[in-house]
């Protein structure tokens, strides 16, 4: 219970009590709305709140639920990151460059969840186009982390994250392209589940970099994100990278035992990089996962070392042009009074974007261009494939992976804001597994002192359900995952 | 001294789809502006691009007719440029790994001889919009309805010796195409229209010159005009443009298409663009 009275926090009880009839979903909704009105200033984690949608769609659940034609998911409410498109709502991506963008369309997670019968509260603050990993490039300003109002969230689905950990909304969707669902998840104390590239639609979700974006859940327990990828899950005749695969009950492997699993520690994970208390963290994980019947083996991922580099590569190259259509022509931000075209380009661009964004697309069109393109792109993509060779290995001889998320705990604002190769190094752990396509998972580990640790999972090709599985036996276990911020209280 | 004209031609056949390459909008001509657009050619944000199917089974015929082989795997690639009539700022194409490779026609020559004419290659691509100008002032029109619509651009080796085997050249593609229904035809609506490489070499020389290209050439007539190369004046002009182009060293003879194609749009843009404002209505 927080705070907030007499709601339960997680999804799995919501829906319980929704079924059973212990309030409705107005009363639920209007819960959430009132505590984003009371206490999101401090947090930042809204970029816009739709009271009215939110109550229309909580009314209309109600009205199918007491003619006997609610869903599982009917009712519970969702704070949707404002890279999802949502027809009529504003779709700002944290930009300048869209602030005042309203797409025609809605996104195909947008339209599932909505078809569900969830209630969207309101779009979730983020980095800027979700480049970045502390939410400190939006053009609405910095999210806050409820765990210590000084820090940050982690990013780029900070907001998302911040509201979860806040108890502003019960889950949230992220997108994650080098770490931004697992590592703000992970800074904030919440579970969030990147799936395998192309599980979930990416139409209208704003590409940043089209070959490792994916779209995912956020929330309080893996119980929770198995609900939600039964219906954000799923291929799309508009999105031709997404998967045709025969429907899956993601929840339905959440009750088997841990028995004879093989869970991998990579030992490349170990490094100069990772903080003493959170490699102690992973170790307790792995014990506990072993008292559960999981056996530990030792894995190498002798590339791991050049994710990093490989993935800044990759991802400025397709965020460069994937970021052309910003030109001030059609839609967006556009300067005053250009003298010409080139300045109409130029300052519209300059003016749009933040230093992050401009960064990344300098970089990008840098290692694409003639003359750079074989020393640069070329051998980041050659580098992938042996990133991604290195997890198939693994993976003949384990079921899935553990290891840290990040290398420490939530930082300072401001901490690392002028150094970027530091700040990219918060995602050392996490760029592996978009450069080869898998599903990682991100749950809370024993905390250190007042700060939350997060976990890594990583599973095999289209192994969600597995790591949902151990999440949740390991949830059950331990308990970390319902730990909450003197914050939630408020 | 003699010179010969070597000749290569890269015709652009619009495909004759109801619907765009990647989107569903129909691709009817003479529209009004910007009705034959959805948000996927708009370049809007959040959008993806689908293969309409069709596009990729009219490639396909051609490149039978052609004798060529289809390439098992094919890949689209990206053509990054700015240009308001872009809407993606890129267009998409196909680069290394186009569709059709290694096909030949036909030709019959005025004399009842007949030539084969190499076919390099044929790709898929997507048309950009078009920018209107004059209408509004102090501002230029953009109109999406083109844009999106499906173009095979089939590359002719530099096989062709003379404006009469281009003129001929040309006819038989013409014909090839609309015998097998996957172009309309018509040349006033753009549906296929040709670009030609020149170059000249002495008699006898094997080396490839400095090459020229004319753009859109848009009816057989007219295909006859910029072509002929035997009156001193157009050789000259190839000579100087040889020396301008290696001295620039910019157009280079090894210079792929893509390359020529943004140097041009880029001049475009500072020429005949002077008032930047656009209105997409």
């Amino acid at each position: 219970m927080s705070g907030a009275g007499s709601f339960p926090e997680t999804l799995t009880e919501q829906a319980k009590a929704l079924a059973a009839g212990q309030f409705s979903s107005v009363e639920l909704t209007q819960h959430y709305l009132d505590r984003i009105k009371r206490l999101d200033p401090q947090v930042n984690s809204f970029i816009n709140v739709c009271p009215e949608l939110a109550m229309a769609q909580a009314l209309v659940a109600d009205t199918a639920r007491a003619r006997g034609e609610a869903g599982p998911l009917s009712g519970l409410p969702y704070a949707n990151k404002d890279i999802f498109c949502t027809a009529g709502i504003k779709t700002t991506c944290a930009s300048r460059m869209l602030a005042n963008w309203r797409a025609p369309y809605d996104a195909t997670v947008v339209r599932n969840l909505a078809q569900a019968g969830m209630v969207m509260l309101g779009k979730t603050n983020m980095d800027e186009f979700a480049m970045g990993s502390s939410n400190e490039n939006s053009w609405f300003g910095p999210v806050r982390n409820p765990w210590d109002l000084e820090r940050v969230p982690g990013g780029s689905s900070g907001g998302s994250a911040a509201a979860v950990a806040a108890r502003l909304a019960p889950v949230a969707t992220g997108t994650d392209t080098g770490g931004s669902i697992r590592q703000p998840a992970a800074l904030c104390g919440i579970t969030g589940l990147k799936p395998t590239y192309g599980r979930v639609s990416r139409w209208g979700m704003i590409a940043f970099a089209s070959s490792l974006d994916q779209g995912g859940p956020m929330g309080l327990s893996a119980e929770d994100l198995a609900m939600l990828m039964n219906v954000m899950a799923g291929s799309d005749p508009r999105d031709s990278t997404s998967v045709e695969r025969p429907p899956e009950d993601f929840t339905s492997q959440l009750a088997l035992p841990l028995s004879g699993l093989r869970i991998g520690l990579p030992r490349e994970f170990n490094d100069g990089n990772l903080s003493a208390p959170i490699a102690a963290s992973v170790a307790e994980a792995a014990a506990t996962l072993e008292q559960l019947g999981a056996k530990l083996v030792d894995v190498s991922l002798p590339h791991a070392g050049m994710a990093i580099p490989a993935y800044y590569v990759v991802a400025s190259a397709e965020a460069s042009s994937n970021l052309s259509r910003y030109d001030g022509v059609r839609f967006g931000h556009r300067c005053e009074a250009p003298k010409d075209l080139a300045d109409l380009y130029s300052r519209s661009r300059a003016e749009g974007f933040g230093a992050e964004v401009q960064r990344r697309i300098l970089v990008g069109t840098y290692v694409l261009s003639a003359g750079y393109y074989e020393a640069w792109y070329r051998k980041a993509q050659q580098v992938r494939r042996l990133i991604q060779t290195d997890y198939v290995r693994a993976f003949e001889n384990v079921d899935v992976m553990l290891g840290p998320t990040t290398p420490s705990t939530a930082f300072r604002l401001g901490e690392n804001a002028d150094d970027p190769l530091t700040m990219y190094l918060s995602d050392i752990y996490t760029t592996g597994v978009n450069l080869a396509g898998l599903p990682g998972l991100s749950m809370p580990g024993r905390a250190v002192g007042n700060l939350p640790v997060g976990l890594q999972l990583i599973g095999n090709y289209f192994g969600e359900q597995r790591l949902l599985q151990i999440a949740h036996q390991y949830q059950k276990q331990t308990g970390w995952h319902l730990a909450r911020p003197a914050f939630a209280e408020l | 001294m003699r010179w010969e004209t070597v000749i290569g031609l890269e015709i652009h056949a619009q495909l004759a789809t109801a619907s765009k390459i990647f989107s569903g909008a129909p691709t009817r001509y003479g529209a009004e502006s910007n009705t034959q657009a959805c948000p996927v050619d708009l370049g809007l944000p959040g959008v993806l691009p689908v293969l309409n199917q069709r596009v990729v089974e009219m490639a396909i015929t051609l490149g039978l007719a052609l004798g060529a082989t289809i390439a098992p795997c094919s890949i689209f690639a990206r053509k990054n440029y700015f240009y308001p009539d872009l809407p993606k700022g890129y267009q998409i194409s196909q680069y290394e790994d186009p569709i059709v490779v290694n096909g030949t026609l036909d030709i019959r020559l005025p004399d009842g001889n007949t030539k084969t004419i190499r076919v390099t290659r044929a790709h898929l691509e997507e048309d950009a919009g078009k920018s209107v100008h004059g209408l509004f002032p102090g501002y230029s029109g953009i109109d999406l309805n083109r844009a999106g619509t499906p173009l095979l651009e089939i590359v002719s080796e530099p096989d062709l010796r003379s404006p009469a085997e281009a003129v001929a050249y040309m006819r038989s593609m013409h014909a090839l195409v609309r015998y097998l229904g996957i172009c309309d035809g018509n040349m006033q609506e753009g549906s296929f229209r040709c670009d030609a490489n020149v170059s000249i070499r002495r008699m006898g020389s094997e080396q490839l010159g400095t090459r020229a290209e004319i753009k859109n050439i848009n009816s057989f007539p007219l295909s006859k005009r910029p072509l002929p190369l035997k009156s001193n004046g157009r050789l000259k002009f190839l000579r100087v443009a040889d020396r301008w182009y290696r001295r620039r060293g910019s157009m280079t003879p090894t210079r792929t298409k893509p390359a020529a194609c943004v140097a041009r749009k880029t001049r475009t843009t500072t020429d005949i663009f002077p008032t930047p404002t656009c209105c997409l209505f």
